[in-house]
C-alpha cells in the first residue's frame, strides 16, 4: 500500500490541476449554506453577547443600557475565579479519566474486535439515543446514598464524605460518562488508520509489545488523542447539567454561574462576560495544547 | 558490515501450521502461488505466527518458542511497513535503538549509503518512491545484522522495470553483507535470477529444493516442471530398460531417457522435456539417431526475433511448445506437418500427479 500511495497522490494532482479552472466558483457556492448558518447562529449571537457583556445597569433591575463597561469582566473574574479553577480541574480530571477508559476500548475495537467492530461502535454511540438529561438523572439513582455502589465503597471506607452523590466525585464521574463517546470515536478513527503490520514490524525490530506501543502506536494515534481530549475537555468545561444534578451547591461550575446570572439574577452583562472569559481561556488552552502536541508534524 | 560471522543456517524441521481444522494451504489452488504457504512459513520464522508443530532452528539454536522481538531474524515486509511518523534515519535506526546500542549515527549512515539513500535520511517514508521505500525496508532490517533476513515478496509492489533493477540491487547487497536471505516470491524468474538455492513450495510443502540450474534442468515433480519455466509432458508407462536407459511407451511412440533422470523405473510415468531443448524439422527430414521424436502439426508460430516459438499439436492431441533459435531463415508455418525431436539426456521422468 505505501508503494501505491505516491502513485495515487500523483494522479490526484493531475486531476485537481484539470479541475482547477472551474473549481473556485462551485466551491464558494457550496460554502454559502454553511457560512449563512455560521453567520446567523454563531457570529450574530456572539457579537450581541459581546455588546451585552459591556452594558451598564439602569435604575430598573434586569434592564441594561449600552455602554463600554470593561469593569464587568473584572467583576466577573473577581467573583468567580475559584469557580473557573474548579471547572477546569473537574473537566481536566474527567478528560484524563475518559482518555484512560477510552484508549484501551478504542484500541480493542480497532485492532481486535474483528466482526464485532460495527456492533461495538453502535454500542459506543448508543447512549446518544437517550436524552443527556435523562441519563444524568439515571446517575443520581446509580450513585444514590443507599445505592449499591456507594454502599460498596463505604464498606471499604474509601469515601471521605461517606457518599458519592452531591460530591465532586459524582460531578467528575458524570462528566466522564457523558463525554466518553467524544473521546472514543476520534481515538478509534485514528487507531483504525494505523496499519497493524506496523505493530509486527516493531516486534520484528526488537520492540517489546510495550515499547512498540510507545514508539509506534501512541505517536501515530496522537491526532486522535488531541481531537478526543479537546472534544471532551471543551464541552465538559462549560457543562452545568452534571454539576446541577450530581453535585452539591458548592460544586457548581462556570456553566452554573453563567446560568444563574442569566436566569436568576438577570445580570446579563456579568453572565456574558463570564461566557467570554470561558471562551478565551479555552481558546488559549487549546492553542497551547495543539502547539505542544505538534499535530502538524504527524501524518 | 563484517557480517560473515553472523551467517547462520536456517533449519525448518517438520514445521506445520494449521488454522482450525484445515491445514493452512490445502484448500488453495496451485495457480495462486501466493497462497501456498510461503508467507505463513516466513511469519513463523519471524515469530509472528506460532507453528502448530515442528521446530525452527537458527544455526543450532531452537528459536521455535522465542518471542519475535527477541529473535535475531529480521523481515522485509511485503508492504514495507515503514513507520510513517519517523524519518528514514529513525526508521533504519529503530532496531538499533531498541537494542540500546549507543552510537547509531555511524551504522545508519553506512547502511543508508549501502542502499544509496544517504541524502534522503531526513525525509518521511511518504516522500519516497516505491523503490526507495523498498530499499529503506531492506536497510532497516539489515542494519541489525540478523542471522537470517526474511523477504516477503519484497518486489511485489514494484513495476517490472524497477523490479529488475531491485533484483540486481538486492543481489549486490546480499553479496556485500553475506547474510542469508530467505526471499519469498511467486515470480519464478526472480527466484532463478536471484537465488543460490530455490525451494519450490506447493500446498504448504517444499516440492523440490536446490540450485536453480539443477531444479530447472531436472525437476522432480510435475508441479515444479510446470511452475519453474515451461515443460512439455506426456503420460506413458515404462516398457523396459536398455542399459542405463528407460524405455517408455506412450500413444504408440517410444521414448528413452536415462534412468537416473527419472523418479520412477516402472509403471505409469510422466515424460517431460523443456521447450528449448526441442528441435523441430519438417516431416520426412532426417532426425539424429537416438533422439526421441514426436510427430505433429504446427498450430502456431510466433517470431520473437531471437527465437521462434511454435505450438505443435501432437498426434494424441496435446499442444507442445518449442523454442527454436533462429539460425536459419526458413520458418515453419501453421499447418505444416513436423517432427519434434530431442536428445534422451534432456528428458526427465516424473511420477504422474494425482488427478488435479
Amino acid at each position: 500500500m505505501p508503494a501505491l500511495a505516491p502513485t495515487a497522490g500523483g494522479s490526484a494532482v493531475v486531476v485537481s490541476g484539470a479541475a482547477a479552472q472551474r473549481r473556485p466558483r462551485t466551491a464558494y457556492l457550496l460554502l454559502i449554506p454553511g457560512l449563512a448558518w455560521l453567520g446567523i447562529f454563531f457570529v450574530v449571537p456572539l457579537v450581541s453577547l459581546f455588546f451585552t457583556s459591556l452594558q451598564a445597569p439602569t435604575d430598573r433591575a434586569g434592564v441594561y443600557q449600552p455602554a463600554f463597561q470593561v469593569g464587568n469582566y473584572l467583576t466577573a473574574l473577581q467573583e468567580y475565579w475559584p469557580v473557573f479553577i474548579k471547572s477546569f480541574i473537574y473537566s481536566g480530571i474527567a478528560t484524563v479519566l475518559a482518555l484512560v477508559i477510552a484508549y484501551p476500548l478504542a484500541y480493542f475495537i480497532a485492532f481486535r474486535a474483528g466482526r464485532w467492530r460495527a456492533l461495538l461502535l453502535v454500542l459506543v454511540v448508543a447512549p446518544f439515543f437517550a436524552s443527556f438529561l435523562l441519563r444524568t438523572y439515571a446517575w443520581r439513582t446509580i450513585l444514590a446514598d443507599e445505592g449499591f455502589i456507594t454502599s460498596f465503597f463505604n464498606a471499604l471506607h474509601l469515601l471521605p464524605e461517606n457518599r458519592i452523590l452531591n460530591t465532586p466525585i459524582a460531578v467528575v464521574l458524570g462528566l466522564t460518562y457523558n463525554f466518553l463517546p467524544f473521546m472514543i470515536l476520534p481515538l478509534y478513527a485514528a487507531l483504525e488508520r494505523i496499519d497493524p503490520r506496523l505493530i509486527e514490524a516493531a516486534s520484528d525490530l526488537y520492540a517489546s509489545p510495550f515499547t512498540g506501543f510507545r514508539k509506534v502506536i501512541w505517536p501515530l494515534s496522537l491526532p486522535g488523542v488531541v481531537a478526543g481530549t479537546l472534544l471532551t475537555f471543551i464541552p465538559a468545561s462549560g457543562d452545568y447539567i452534571n454539576a446541577t444534578l450530581l453535585g452539591a451547591p458548592s460544586d457548581r461550575m462556570v456553566g452554573n454561574a453563567i446560568q444563574t446570572n442569566f436566569l436568576q439574577f438577570r445580570d446579563y452583562p456579568i453572565a456574558s462576560a463570564l461566557s467570554f472569559i470561558l471562551m478565551a481561556i479555552i481558546l488559549a488552552v487549546v492553542f497551547v495544547y495543539i502547539r505542544r502536541a505538534g499535530t502538524e508534524d504527524l501524518v | 558490515m563484517a557480517a560473515t560471522d553472523s551467517v547462520q543456517d536456517l533449519h525448518l524441521v517438520n514445521l506445520v501450521k494449521s488454522f482450525g481444522d484445515f491445514v493452512a494451504v490445502d484448500d488453495l489452488t496451485l495457480t495462486i502461488p501466493a497462497g501456498c504457504g510461503k508467507t505463513t512459513t516466513l511469519r513463523m520464522v519471524a515469530g509472528l505466527e506460532d507453528p502448530t508443530g515442528g521446530q525452527i532452528l537458527l544455526g543450532s539454536t531452537d528459536i521455535t518458542n522465542e518471542k519475535s522481538y527477541k529473535r535475531h531474524v529480521n523481515t522485509v515486509f511485503q508492504s514495507y511497513a515503514l513507520f510513517p511518523h519517523l524519518d528514514i534515519f529513525e526508521n533504519v535506526a529503530f532496531g538499533l535503538r531498541r537494542r540500546r546500542i549507543k552510537d547509531v549515527t555511524g551504522p545508519v549512515t553506512q547502511m543508508l549509503d549501502l542502499v544509496e539513500l544517504g541524502p534522503m535520511a531526513r525525509r518521511k517514508p511518504a516522500q519516497l518512491s516505491g523503490g526507495q521505500q523498498q530499499r529503506v525496508a531492506v536497510a532497516r532490517a539489515l542494519i541489525n545484522q540478523p542471522g537470517v533476513l526474511l523477504l516477503d515478496e519484497p518486489l511485489g509492489a514494484l513495476d517490472l522495470k524497477l523490479r529488475r533493477q531491485m533484483q540486481i540491487e538486492l543481489k549486490r547487497i546480499q553479496t556485500e553483507v553475506g547474510t542469508t536471505f530467505v526471499h519469498v516470491t511467486h515470480d519464478q524468474e526472480e527466484a532463478m535470477t536471484m537465488a543460490d538455492t530455490v525451494a519450490v513450495m506447493n500446498r504448504g510443502r517444499i516440492e523440490q529444493m536446490g540450485p536453480p540450474v539443477e531444479i530447472y534442468e531436472l525437476p522432480r515433480t510435475a508441479f515444479v516442471a510446470n511452475f519453474l519455466g515451461q515443460s512439455n509432458t506426456v503420460e506413458g508407462s515404462v516398457a523396459g530398460k536398455s542399459g542405463d536407459d528407460l524405455v517408455v511407451s506412450a500413444y504408440g511412440a517410444s521414448f528413452t531417457l536415462p534412468s537416473a533422470r527419472s523418479t520412477r523405473t516402472d509403471g505409469a510415468i510422466l515424460v517431460g522435456v523443456r521447450p528449448e531443448k526441442l528441435a523441430i524439422v519438417a516431416s520426412g527430414a532426417a532426425v539424429p539417431d537416438r533422439h526421441n521424436r514426436v510427430t505433429g502439426k504446427v498450430t502456431d508460430a510466433s517470431f520473437t526475433g531471437v527465437s521462434t516459438q511454435y505450438l505443435v499439436m501432437t498426434s494424441w492431441g496435446d499442444e507442445w511448445m518449442v523454442f527454436e533459435q533462429n539460425r536459419s531463415a526458413d520458418i515453419l508455418r501453421p499447418g505444416d506437418e513436423v517432427i519434434v525431436h530431442w536428445a534422451p539426456e534432456h528428458t526427465f521422468g516424473l511420477d504422474v500427479p494425482a488427478a488435479a
